[in-house]
């Protein structure tokens, strides 16, 4: 065994030991857990050295962290969305005192510590498979962890149309809260799932079935711990699914998505606006997987950097061999307030069908100074004019969220993040 | 009013003197016009005035109502009552026009130390302003000056004046790229505008704006200074026989 594969099989291992085996879990979850663990090891913790963590160091997002106390401390006050959370987690668990889940016909919300305890099909048909597929092409040690290690998490099943969950997660004190959250649209059923607040590792598997919508909305805001998350999706025929995050700021954030359209007609949008100054360093990580023909999906990422902060944009999409008229869009922008901010863009593209449309755009730059000009020789204060400047680049991500309503929350947001600039 | 003296100034970049010694006073009340062929340093000096990046003052002055205003920000010149309509008014995609006009005329009043103006109120003096210059209201709804042809554009200037009622009014070649009907329209616009404490400074490289917007005083720039200084009859003179003359004589 090389060096490398020993260090970071040894990572792996500390990774592991420094997180409770779960306890008392229904023998198919015992199972994936088991899995997991022995994956995790053949395939090692992620070092700087591996291609996929070439711009975002992975030291801090992996360290060996023991699980955060379960608390009953009352977090702080969480509005988002315009609203409470349906669901709070607190150090990774369930806190049931604070949730109240939305009673709505065709939506079954439930625990996930719950869930892994008892023999629940679309539990086990979701849990862990997922995932597993999605490290086909590229290694993602994060996710397997969080199989092998997740303490909680909703498991929600949409077989009706437009149910709307709010989810949260709060740390009191240190430590590591790690959440699974599993979910299933059935055929012509909708969901939307909005989360907030930050966990240091979470994984949304996702399953649409024929003619599902899921929307998934998230902010991430300040977090002061390294934040790994994942989604995995898969999407069958006629699905839509449309993802956006809006990350302000935070110490490290590693987003991955996976997508998988499986189905024809399938259609996957993800989206981010990244906001950061300071030392912050937020990644988005995407890899859009063609399986099927005459699917479309759209990458969407907007970064707004000050101070030393460095936004990380990985995108690649996938075509595989018969996946004919996909339909492959990337673009991924930032504005550089000053000069010690940073962006880093690797767009790609692995096609093996040939009859598709596929392509990618990436810019960086100040904001316009022409239009900082016209702005301000009509009046315009020049940190309000700024503000106006940055609203619209964010917005052409925010655009991509359908609901005018949750849309206008995260333009709230930017301009908030705008007004409380250092 | 707006008191140019000896204005000299050069690009911050390259070493190139573009304004060598301007002298100009415009009084309220009038409207002074700037002629001069291409390179003459036209553009220069209404950017210059406008507080535009990019430029060094190298010598001289320029006060608005007694005020020196080449050492303050673009946004205090406005707050001042400089007004400069753009040769190319500028595309803002995902800034709302109205959002943008009530920010700015909001800066300015605060500025001033006046109260900010109310939505209805602002949405009412808008309507009424764009009326007359036969600007829709869905146009205004869109981004700063996004998907407007030139004709909108230009009239999009003129409305933002109108609304700010800025004391000193700068027209950079407002006339280009309009066809006669459109700059009739622009030219009426901006005589509407014409009052006894508002001053005006017309740069054009063609007499025809001149024939809808009466000066007062013409004055032909060339090589960064004013060579020439006259009434109306100076434009049809360079209708008729070019610069040529003109530059020859002071040559």
């Amino acid at each position: 065994m090389s060096a490398l594969a020993d260090q970071k099989r040894l990572a792996a291992e500390a990774l592991l030991s420094a997180l409770p085996v779960p306890m008392e879990e229904a023998a198919w979850a015992h199972e994936v857990r088991a899995k997991a663990r022995a994956r995790l090891l053949d395939q090692g913790a992620p070092v700087r050295r591996d291609e996929y963590w070439k711009y975002t160091n992975p030291a801090k997002l992996s360290s060996p962290l023991a699980l955060a106390e379960p608390s009953d401390e009352q977090p702080a006050a969480a509005e988002a969305f315009g609203g409470q959370p349906h669901a709070r987690f607190v150090n990774g668990r369930l806190r049931q005192d604070l949730s109240a889940m939305p009673h709505v016909e065709g939506l079954a919300v439930s625990s996930f510590a719950e869930v892994v305890k008892q023999d629940i099909s679309i539990a086990r048909e979701v849990f862990g498979v997922l995932e597993h597929a999605g490290q086909e092409k590229v290694m993602r040690p994060l996710a397997i962890l969080n199989t092998a290690t997740a303490t909680d998490g909703l498991v929600i099943q949409a077989h009706g149309a437009a149910g709307q969950v709010h989810m949260r997660s709060d740390l009191i004190g240190d430590g590591a809260s790690v959440l699974r959250h599993l979910i299933r649209v059935e055929a012509g059923a909708e969901l939307t799932l909005l989360e907030s607040g930050s966990a240091s590792n979470t994984v949304i598997e996702v399953d649409v079935a024929e003619g599902g919508i899921f929307h998934h909305i998230r902010v991430q805001s300040g977090a002061r711990t390294p934040s790994a998350s994942h989604i995995f999706a898969r999407l069958h025929t006629e699905s839509q699914f449309k993802t956006f995050t809006l990350s302000a700021d935070g110490e490290i954030t590693r987003n991955e998505v996976v997508l998988d359209l499986v189905g024809e007609e399938a259609s996957g949008h993800i989206a981010g606006a990244v906001l950061a100054q300071d030392q912050s360093h937020v990644d988005n990580t995407v890899f859009v997987t063609h399986s099927a023909a005459h699917c479309e999906s759209r990458q969407v990422f907007k970064s707004v950097l000050a101070g030393r902060a460095k936004s990380v944009f990985q995108g690649k999409i996938f075509v595989r061999d018969g996946a004919q008229k996909t339909d492959g869009y990337q673009i991924s922008q930032s504005v550089l307030l000053n000069d010690g901010a940073e962006f880093l863009a690797k767009p790609e593209l692995e096609i093996y069908a040939d009859d598709v449309a596929c392509s990618h755009g990436s810019t960086t730059g100040a904001l316009d100074p022409t239009a900082m000009f016209y702005l301000r020789s009509r009046g315009v204060r020049k940190a309000d004019a700024e503000a106006m400047l940055i609203a619209a680049f964010a917005d052409e991500a925010i655009a991509e969220i359908a609901d005018e309503d949750l849309a206008d929350t995260m333009r709230a947001e930017v301009a908030r993040w705008m007004s409380n600039r250092s | 009013m707006l008191k140019i003296e000896n204005l000299s100034v050069k690009l911050e970049e390259e070493d190139k003197q573009i304004l060598n010694g301007l002298t100009l006073e415009v009084p309220a009340g009038k409207v002074h016009a700037i002629m001069g062929p291409n390179g003459s340093g036209k553009s220069t000096l209404s950017y210059v005035l406008a507080g535009r990046d990019g430029y060094e003052v190298t010598d001289g002055t320029a006060t608005l109502n007694d005020e020196d205003i080449l050492d303050i920000d673009p946004e205090e010149r406005a707050a001042s009552g400089l007004f400069l309509a753009f040769q190319y008014p500028v595309e803002i995609p995902g800034v709302g026009n109205m959002t943008f006009l009530r920010t700015a005329l909001n800066a300015q009043r605060k500025a001033r130390g006046e109260d900010e103006i109310s939505a209805p109120e602002f949405l009412k003096l808008v309507r009424a302003k764009a009326k007359g210059l036969n600007i829709d209201m869905d146009m205004l709804k869109r981004p700063v000056n996004v998907g407007f042809s030139g004709g909108e554009k230009k009239r999009n200037e003129i409305l933002q004046m109108a609304v700010l009622e800025p004391s000193m009014c700068i027209l950079d070649e407002t006339d280009s790229g309009l066809d006669v009907d459109a700059m009739k329209l622009v030219a009426d616009g901006v005589n509407a505008l014409r009052s006894d404490d508002r001053g005006f400074l017309v740069i054009t490289h063609y007499q025809r704006l001149l024939d809808h917007i009466k000066p007062d005083v013409v004055h032909i720039l060339a090589n960064g200074r004013i060579v020439q200084t006259g009434g109306p009859e100076l434009a049809l003179q360079v209708e008729n026989d070019g610069y040529g003359d003109i530059l020859k004589d002071v040559a």
